[in-house]
């Protein structure tokens, strides 16, 4: 009889004893001829029980009232407001500020005007919300005719959200927040694994009319387009092909709706 | 403590008509709460940001839990979902300069403190595996600690089995060349090790 020859996955799923019991027996035999493959694999064996022991009494502790899952599930998706983190980040802002700024917007040199201007802006908010557990909306999606009636009466124009759960994003909420540039709609959306994306729209005093640009900065991406005055910018840790894609069907949405 | 919630409380939730998402949910994620706290605190180091994730996790699992794939496997959704938010997380803490270098955390917020020689190793191996490249650190976690499977580690990750497998094996290897010296009293332990 032939035997597949041992690789070395088998080596692994031997450490993680996940073959099954001919396979293990043939590894067995394998490992009883090759003593120098069998002491490294005996290392892994002993640092793998190493490790699982180091860990295991994380397991073993009490469940946080915080983890309370009775008491997420009855709190639904309503965004939480946790005073003492909103007061704690707020002196993390201003302490990040004093000392050089959101790392972002700081490390290149900031474009002051036009679409570019706008996926600063956009890089901007993005990285101070959508980090946040706690808050990051101040409206949520449920509220969704509130937050627009708010954004638009200070865009003083109508700013709607576009739909783009058929790319498996759910509307989250949004607020409104400054720019250099007056006032800006900043809407946040995610995926069922939690990425986070956002379209922070705002007046433009120039590209009132601008094709879509695509930008990069460390692992985000962002898309920038106007169209009629209004300049969009989409940002999000995501492939610039995907938030492309994403960008085209907010544009689209966006196009019909004005 | 009671986790039975009242039906008006169950009529808030979006999507739900009956009982039966919500006790769904009590019976197969709360079990799972102490492995993500384990697998949270062994990517965030810190114990408060770690259960802070555990918390954001599950609110999205609850709120997307009609989202869910009912032929997936729910730990693998529930570990995708706490990994990725954490990855965000780590992400935006290097870009904005934080570090937390494993030497000046106190080994105990991650490991018991014992007298035992074991868990004089157990710190070692703590401290090596933070010194892993963040994507080995994941599959190893993953598979040797949350016992996930090949195939699930590998969705979790969104990543070909066959780079799992070979994530594992970097990780090993480099985790065998960190601790040299320290694990060299396993070789005779093999034939126990079943």
């Amino acid at each position: 009889m032939t035997q597949r020859p041992i690789n070395e996955d088998d080596l692994q799923a031997y450490v993680d004893d996940a073959l099954d019991q001919r396979r293990r027996a043939e590894v067995q035999d394998f490992l009883d001829g090759n003593p120098a493959i069998a002491a490294r694999v005996a290392v892994d064996c002993d640092q793998r029980q190493t490790l699982r022991a180091a860990f295991a009494p994380v397991a073993e502790e009490p469940v946080p009232a915080q983890l309370n899952l009775a008491t997420i599930i009855d709190n639904g998706r309503r965004p939480q407001t946790r005073p003492w983190r909103s007061a704690a980040a707020s002196i993390a802002l201003v302490l990040a500020g004093g000392a050089g700024g959101f790392g972002l917007s700081m490390a290149s040199t900031p474009a002051t005007a036009g679409i570019a201007s706008l996926a600063q802006e956009a890089t901007d908010s993005y990285s101070v919300f959508a980090p946040d557990l706690g808050r990051p909306v101040e409206i949520a999606a449920t509220d969704e005719d509130q937050l627009v009636r708010w954004a638009s009466r200070r865009l003083d124009r109508e700013v709607s959200v576009p739909d783009l759960s058929s790319n498996g994003f759910e509307f989250l909420g949004g607020r409104v927040v400054p720019t250099p540039h007056g006032p800006a709609a900043f809407y946040m959306y995610d995926d069922d694994l939690g990425t986070r994306i956002v379209i922070l729209a705002r007046n433009m005093e120039i590209d009132k009319e601008a094709p879509m640009a695509l930008g990069r900065n460390d692992s985000v991406s962002t898309v920038s387009w106007a169209h009629d005055g209004l300049g969009y910018a989409l940002v999000g840790q995501l492939e610039s092909n995907e938030l492309h894609d994403l960008a085209n069907h907010a544009r689209d949405q966006l196009q019909h709706s004005t | 403590m009671s986790v039975v919630c009242p039906v008006a409380t169950l009529q808030n939730l979006r999507g739900l008509t009956n009982g039966g998402p919500m006790r769904d949910m009590m019976l197969l994620v709360e079990p799972m709460i102490p492995g993500l706290r384990r697998y949270a605190r062994a990517l965030m180091r810190d114990t408060s940001d770690a259960d802070d994730l555990v918390q954001d996790c599950l609110e999205r699992a609850v709120s997307r839990w009609h989202q869910r794939r009912e032929d997936g496997s729910l730990r693998g959704w529930m570990y995708a979902i706490l990994h990725n938010l954490a990855m965000n997380r780590l992400n935006q803490r290097s870009r904005r300069g934080e570090h937390v270098p494993v030497d000046s955390v106190p080994e105990r917020t991650l490991v018991q403190e014992a007298t035992q020689e074991s868990a004089v190793h157990g710190r070692d191996i703590v401290q090596a595996v933070g010194r892993l490249p963040e994507n080995q650190k994941a599959v190893l976690l993953l598979i040797s600690v949350e016992d996930l499977s090949y195939a699930e580690a590998a969705d979790v990750l969104d990543i070909p089995i066959g780079t799992v497998m070979s994530r594992l094996s970097r990780a090993r290897a480099r985790l065998r060349d960190d601790m040299d010296g320290t694990g060299q009293a396993a070789a005779s332990h093999l034939r126990r090790v079943k």
